[in-house]
C-alpha cells in the first residue's frame, strides 16, 4: 500500500434508529478512523428508518452494516464494530504481514 | 439472545364457539387448491421443502403469479439464491412474464446477496435491515403474498446461528402481523425436513416436494405433511412442471367416489349394441378394445366417436399412431365419415407421437385438453403406444389417473390396445384391463384358407352381455356383425363355413320357438 497515503476512505454506515448497537457502531467507527485514517475518511450515516428504500437499493439485510464505497472494491462489515481488528481487516486498512 | 416460541394451549373453557373455517389463499395451481381445500392458510406462513431441483422455487413463484393475475393479490419474491434476472428467465419458460408484472407493480423481485466470504463480522448485529426491506417492499406494491426463497441461506451467510434463529422466529411473527400469506422454501437434508429446522417456525402448513428417478424417468411428487385446522389429503400426489407451470394430479383424492351412471351409450355398431343387451356401454364407462394389428380396433373406436357426434356430444380423439388426415381417410374407406363432425367441432383429433413427451407430460396434456374442451367421449388410440415412453406399471398408473379423472366428469372413454401377435391374446392386456369396465377383444380366426374377424366381450361390469365370439366384416358401412350360425354340434360356423350353411334371411327365425311358460 505504497500509494495509500493520499487515498480517501469513503464509508457509509447503515443503522435503523438510535438503537444501542447503532450508537455503539458509530462511536466505534469514529474512534477507529481517527486513530488509523485521520484526515483521510468521510462517514455517512444512513438511517433506514428514514430511508427504507435504500435497504433494497444497497442490498442491506443486517444492521448495523458498514460499507466501504471507496477505495474500490466495495467492502461490507456487519456488527457494532466492537472488534477493531476485524474492522481494520475488513476495511483493508492494516497492511498484511506477508505483504510489506 | 434466544427466543423460545412456545404455543400454549388455552385452558379449556368447555364450550368453545364453533371454529370459523380457515381463510385460504388460492394458489391457482391446478390440483393443489383441490387437495388443500382451497389453497394455503391466508395470512400465515407455509413451508415448502424439498431437495435441489424439486420445483420449490417454481411452485412458490406460481403462487405469486396467480395471486397477482387472478386474485388481485400482489406479491413479493425475495430470493436468497437466484438473481432477479435468473428468476425472470426461468419463469419465462413457463410463460410467466415477471418483468411485465414487475412493471405493473403486481410483483416485486428482490435478490438478497449474502455471501459469507464477502462479509466481515465485527460485534453484534440483527436482521432489522431485512425487516425494513421487506416492509418497504410490501408497502410499495400493497403486497398480500410474500415468498422467501430460501431463507435458510441466512444460516450459511451469518455465523451467529442463535441470532439467526431468534430473528427468524421474530420474522415469522412479524409476517403474521403484516397479514401476508407467506411461502418459505427450505432445502431438504437427508432425514431432516429442512437443513436448519425451518419447520420449527412454520406450524401452519408444510408441503413436501420430492423428485425420484424411476426407470430413467423422473417423477415429481407432492405431499402435504401438515395443515393445521384444515382437512387435507396426506397422500403423495404426482405433479408436473411443463410449459404451463405446475400442475398437481390429485389421484387418490378421487378414489372411487365417482357416480355410476346407468344411462346407456351406443357403441355406434348396431350388432355390438345388441351384444350388450341392445343398449351399449354405460355413460362414464372405460372401455378397452384390444386386438392384434389390423383387427379393426380403430374402426370400432371411430364408430364410437361417430355415434357420440351424432348424438351431438363432443368427442376428443387422441391419436398416437396416425395423423388426423390419415385417420379420416382410413375411416372413409370403411364408410365412416368423421370430417363433417370435425367441421362442426363435435370431433377433435389430437395427434401426437407418444415419444414426443414423457408419460406424465402426456397425462397433463390430456387433462388440459379435456378440461378445456369438456368432451363427453374420449378415445385414446392406441393406449399401448404409451408403453414406448414408460414401463407397464407406469402406464397403468397413468391410465388409472386418467380414468379416475374422466369418471369423475362422467366422460366415457374408449382405449384401444395393440396386442402382440403370437402370444396369448389376453396376456399383455391384463395390466390395464383391470382398470376397465368393459373389455372387448378383436381377433382374426384363420381357418380353411381365410381370415375372419371376430369380436368378443371379455367383460362388461354391471351389464348383461353376450358370451359369444361373433364374426364381423368391414363393409362400406363400417363394422357389421354377422348373425351367429351354429353347426349341428353347437359350434359356431364362420366365414365360408357359415355361407355353406345358409345365410339366415333377416328376420327369419331358424329355430321354431318353443312355447313355454304360457298358461
Amino acid at each position: 500500500m505504497k500509494n495509500g497515503a493520499r487515498r480517501t476512505w469513503r464509508l457509509r454506515l447503515y443503522v435503523a434508529g438510535h438503537t444501542p448497537k447503532s450508537i455503539a457502531a458509530l462511536a466505534n467507527l469514529k474512534r477507529l478512523c481517527d486513530s488509523h485514517l485521520a484526515g483521510r475518511y468521510s462517514i455517512e450515516v444512513v438511517d433506514l428508518l428514514d430511508k427504507p428504500h435504500l435497504a433494497r437499493r444497497d442490498d442491506i439485510v443486517v444492521i448495523p452494516t458498514l460499507v466501504r464505497t471507496l477505495p474500490a472494491p466495495i467492502r461490507k462489515i456487519i456488527g457494532d464494530l466492537s472488534n477493531v481488528e476485524r474492522v481494520l481487516i475488513g476495511l483493508d486498512v492494516l497492511p498484511r504481514d506477508d505483504e510489506e | 439472545m434466544t427466543a423460545t416460541v412456545r404455543r400454549r394451549k388455552r385452558p379449556g373453557n368447555g364450550s368453545r364457539p364453533a371454529t370459523r373455517p380457515l381463510a385460504k389463499a388460492p394458489t391457482g395451481i391446478p390440483g393443489l387448491d383441490e387437495i388443500t381445500n382451497g389453497g394455503l392458510p391466508r395470512g400465515r406462513p407455509t413451508l415448502i421443502c424439498g431437495g435441489a431441483g424439486c420445483g420449490k422455487t417454481l411452485l412458490a413463484m406460481e403462487f405469486l403469479v396467480h395471486g397477482a393475475l387472478e386474485y388481485d393479490e400482489p406479491g413479493i419474491f425475495m430470493s436468497f439464491e437466484e438473481t432477479t434476472d435468473d428468476l425472470a428467465e426461468n419463469a419465462q419458460s413457463l410463460g410467466f412474464d415477471l418483468r411485465r408484472l414487475s412493471a405493473r407493480r403486481r410483483l416485486l423481485l428482490d435478490y438478497v446477496q449474502l455471501e459469507r466470504d464477502k462479509l466481515t463480522e465485527s460485534g453484534e448485529y440483527d436482521l432489522e435491515g431485512l425487516f425494513i426491506r421487506l416492509g418497504q417492499a410490501i408497502e410499495t406494491i400493497h403486497a398480500k403474498r410474500v415468498v422467501l426463497d430460501t431463507i435458510e441461506v441466512l444460516f450459511s451467510g451469518l455465523s451467529d446461528r442463535l441470532l439467526v434463529r431468534a430473528e427468524l422466529a421474530r420474522l415469522f411473527r412479524w409476517l403474521k402481523t403484516k397479514r401476508v400469506t407467506a411461502v418459505v422454501t427450505g432445502e431438504r437434508d437427508g432425514e431432516h425436513l429442512t437443513r436448519h429446522g425451518l419447520e420449527e417456525y412454520v406450524s401452519d402448513c408444510v408441503i413436501l416436494l420430492d423428485q425420484r428417478v424411476m426407470e430413467q424417468s423422473a417423477t415429481r411428487r407432492l405431499r402435504i405433511l401438515k395443515y393445521r385446522g384444515s382437512a387435507h389429503d396426506g397422500n403423495e400426489m404426482p405433479f408436473l412442471i411443463d410449459d404451463h407451470g405446475v400442475s398437481v394430479l390429485p389421484i387418490t383424492s378421487l378414489g372411487l367416489a365417482h357416480q355410476a351412471s346407468s344411462a346407456h351409450l351406443s357403441t355406434g355398431v348396431a350388432g355390438l349394441d345388441a351384444m350388450f343387451g341392445k343398449k351399449g356401454f354405460f355413460r362414464g364407462n372405460s372401455v378397452l378394445v384390444s386386438g392384434t394389428a389390423g383387427t379393426g380396433k380403430s374402426s370400432v373406436a371411430s364408430h364410437f366417436a361417430e355415434a357420440a357426434s351424432q348424438r351431438g356430444e363432443r368427442c376428443l380423439y387422441f391419436a398416437f399412431e396416425e395423423s388426423p388426415t390419415q385417420i379420416a381417410r382410413n375411416m372413409r374407406s370403411v364408410g365412416i365419415d368423421l370430417e363433417p363432425w370435425a367441421r362442426r367441432d363435435l370431433l377433435r383429433v389430437h395427434a401426437q407421437r407418444p415419444t414426443a413427451l414423457g408419460l406424465e407430460a402426456h397425462l397433463v396434456t390430456m387433462h388440459r385438453l379435456i378440461d378445456d374442451w369438456k368432451p363427453r367421449v374420449v378415445v385414446v388410440d392406441p393406449v399401448t403406444n404409451m408403453i414406448a415412453v414408460g414401463t407397464e406399471t407406469e402406464v397403468k398408473a397413468m391410465l388409472a389417473r386418467l380414468i379416475d379423472f374422466m369418471k369423475l366428469r362422467q366422460i366415457t372413454g374408449l382405449f384401444t390396445s395393440l396386442t402382440e401377435g403370437g402370444g396369448a391374446a389376453e396376456r399383455t392386456d391384463l395390466g390395464v384391463s383391470s382398470l376397465m369396465d368393459v373389455w372387448m377383444l378383436l381377433g382374426n380366426l384363420e381357418a380353411n384358407g381365410e381370415r375372419n374377424r371376430t369380436i368378443q366381450i371379455v367383460k362388461a361390469r354391471g351389464m348383461a352381455h353376450s358370451n359369444q365370439v361373433r364374426e364381423f366384416v368391414m363393409t362400406d358401412r363400417g363394422v357389421v356383425l354377422l348373425d351367429v350360425s351354429r353347426r349341428a354340434d353347437g359350434s359356431v360356423a364362420i366365414g365360408a363355413a357359415r355361407d355353406a350353411r345358409q345365410p339366415p334371411a333377416p328376420g327369419s327365425d331358424p329355430k321354431p320357438r318353443r312355447r313355454r311358460g304360457v298358461k
